[in-house]
């Protein structure tokens, strides 16, 4: 056996384990999805059905009908505009640091660390404060709730990217007479627009994929398609249908969204400590 | 910006740039955290709003709650089980992926979708997988063993611990793949082909060059996989709800139904409290080891 035939022996072996693997991390989805297309009949068969024969949308069908649906809309509603809000109080708080290091390393770090307190040690608290402030299940309270969750990240995030930007940029247009706020908005926006895409997506992510928040504040009116999913749980009589089109519902814009970042991934989920 | 720094004029501005920030931080950090102290030293339940001072009776009563710190423990046991193999399973599969392999960008494109989904999905994802009867798992067990196998996953006290740790395997390890492959990506080829003209062989290198290259990376990874960990709840909270009985309840799911399940509100703010507490000297004995600043 010749030394050409020995590599393409170790890189076909190699396929094959890399094909395996990424089934093995791929069936469970599939299982999910699949599930969702099945009619009643086909889910409760046994031994399962590998593969339905047609594929149904009724489970869908039943969910936009009696409005179960509409929780995918909280989610977009609470997750987009808390988004936004701690990208914009992040990022020149993040400019701020990273130019003019506010508080030194202290309020860094203190910023940083309030991302590692447990959600469930805060939210709490947070309830007890929200019963005061009636802002139980209201989308007033779950945008705070997400902005003050995602702040520190966006924070952390954007210092990074700012700091990538060359200051001599920010100097000339100060010299040529622009305001302080302007050369946020007109020099640094737009040098760090990959990085603030990458911490946006990123942070909406965080909030549309969050469970334990939306458990604890929301009751009816804001529910979160991550709590609606719970809803089907419960002893032997699961609604594995509705289980499976609501979880589809709700991870589908996500698989999409993260396909066309793939670039900021890396750095994204490492906190920045990996340069994608 | 030294030059332009120490004005007046620029001080405030850069104040109001962070004002917004630490005021909502503030507002749901902080103050809950002092408000969580206040009612810790009281007594409130769902039967009474004894606002009245307590002391240290919550405190006192944590030691002796066999039930808090079993749930501690199962945090615990799930952390030092599934961090490990996690770590294992990444890196081996990141050296698999780091040499040459045409259409790899697919193969990280589709592994990474496990990581984004939301960790609740991924837990009844796995209910799905795993029943007795329904399930695809015990299916392809029942091949294997050539008879049927109706395993009781989330039930038999023997296999619950094995479903949910397959669970948070399953939807964690790609994450650690990821950010190794990152890492290995940037190791000097150079000297790992100087270590090979040296004929040093594969574990000595990868001890000796890769292992050292790739470690702040994978502390980094570490750590943010042990504070998730520590905060166990949704692929719990989807397969068991910590049961059967309190079998795999982790200290979130035991923290939330003492609060918002038995309405125990004072001895919840405490146990919150330990919490924090329990984890910040994890964290800061974490960071003396490992900086995630460059």
């Amino acid at each position: 056996m010749n030394v050409r035939t020995r590599s393409a022996l170790k890189l076909g072996l190699r396929y094959a384990i890399a094909i395996a693997i990424t089934l093995f991390f791929l069936f469970p989805i599939y299982w999910l999805f699949m599930i969702s297309f099945k009619t009643a009949d086909e889910i409760y068969a046994y031994p399962p059905v590998w593969w339905p024969s047609t594929l149904q949308f009724g489970s869908y069908a039943v969910l936009f009908r009696d409005g179960d649906a509409d929780t995918v809309w909280n989610s977009l509603v609470v997750s987009g505009v808390s988004t936004v809000l701690a990208m914009f109080f992040g990022t020149i708080c993040a400019y701020s640091l990273a130019r003019f290091r506010t508080g030194g390393d202290h309020l860094a770090n203190w910023i940083i660390s309030q991302r590692m307190v447990p959600p469930i040690a805060i939210v709490f608290p947070v309830f007890l404060l929200y019963v005061w402030l009636k802002l139980v299940d209201t989308y007033a309270g779950m945008i705070l709730l997400y902005t003050a969750f995602n702040l520190p990240y966006v924070i952390w995030m954007m210092r990074g990217y700012v700091l990538d930007i060359p200051v001599a940029l920010e100097e000339s247009a100060l010299v040529d007479g622009c305001s302080r706020w302007a050369v946020i908005w007109k020099v640094v926006f737009p040098m760090c627009r990959a990085g603030l895409f990458a911490t946006a997506i990123f942070t909406f992510v965080f909030a549309w994929n969050d469970f334990i928040f939306a458990l604890v504040l929301t009751r009816t009116e804001v529910t979160t398609y991550t709590v609606q999913v719970t809803h089907y749980f419960g002893g032997q009589s699961n609604f594995w249908s509705k289980i499976s089109a609501m979880s589809v519902l709700g991870t589908l814009p996500i698989f999409v969204i993260v396909g066309f970042m793939q670039r900021y991934l890396v750095r994204g989920i490492s906190l920045g400590a990996v340069k994608g | 910006m030294a030059a332009t720094a120490g004005r007046s004029g620029d001080r405030g501005f850069r104040y109001s740039l962070v004002a917004p920030s630490i005021v909502i931080l503030l507002l749901i950090g902080v103050f809950p955290l002092v408000y969580l102290l206040v009612v810790s030293f009281q007594g409130i339940t769902m039967m009474e709003t004894d606002t009245s001072f307590h002391g240290l009776l919550n405190y006192r009563l944590l030691f002796s709650d066999a039930r808090l710190w079993q749930s501690l423990l199962h945090t615990i046991v799930f952390t030092v089980v599934a961090l490990p193999i996690e770590l294992g399973l990444g890196l081996a599969m990141a050296q698999l992926f780091i040499d040459r392999l045409p259409g790899r960008q697919v193969f990280v494109a589709l592994l990474v979708l496990p990581v984004v989904v939301s960790p609740i999905v991924a837990g009844a994802t796995w209910s799905l997988m795993f029943d007795n009867r329904f399930g695809p798992v015990n299916e392809i067990i029942g091949w294997i063993a050539g008879k049927e196998m109706p395993l009781l996953w989330t039930v038999k006290p023997d296999l619950v611990y094995v479903a949910i740790l397959v669970a948070e395997i399953w939807q964690w390890t790609p994450f650690m793949f990821l950010l190794l492959l990152a890492a290995l990506s940037r190791v000097d080829r150079s000297q790992l082909e100087a270590a090979q003209i040296d004929g040093a062989g594969y574990w000595r290198t990868f001890f000796r060059i890769v292992l050292p290259a790739i470690w702040p990376v994978m502390a980094v990874a570490i750590l943010i996989r042990g504070l998730d960990l520590f905060r166990l709840f949704d692929i719990v909270w989807a397969l068991t709800k910590g049961g059967p009985g309190t079998m795999t309840e982790t200290i979130s799911i035991f923290t939330y139904v003492k609060g918002f399940q038995q309405f125990e509100t004072s001895y919840t703010a405490a146990v919150a409290l330990l919490i924090i507490v329990l984890l910040s000297v994890l964290v800061l004995t974490a960071l003396r080891r490992v900086s995630l600043s460059r």
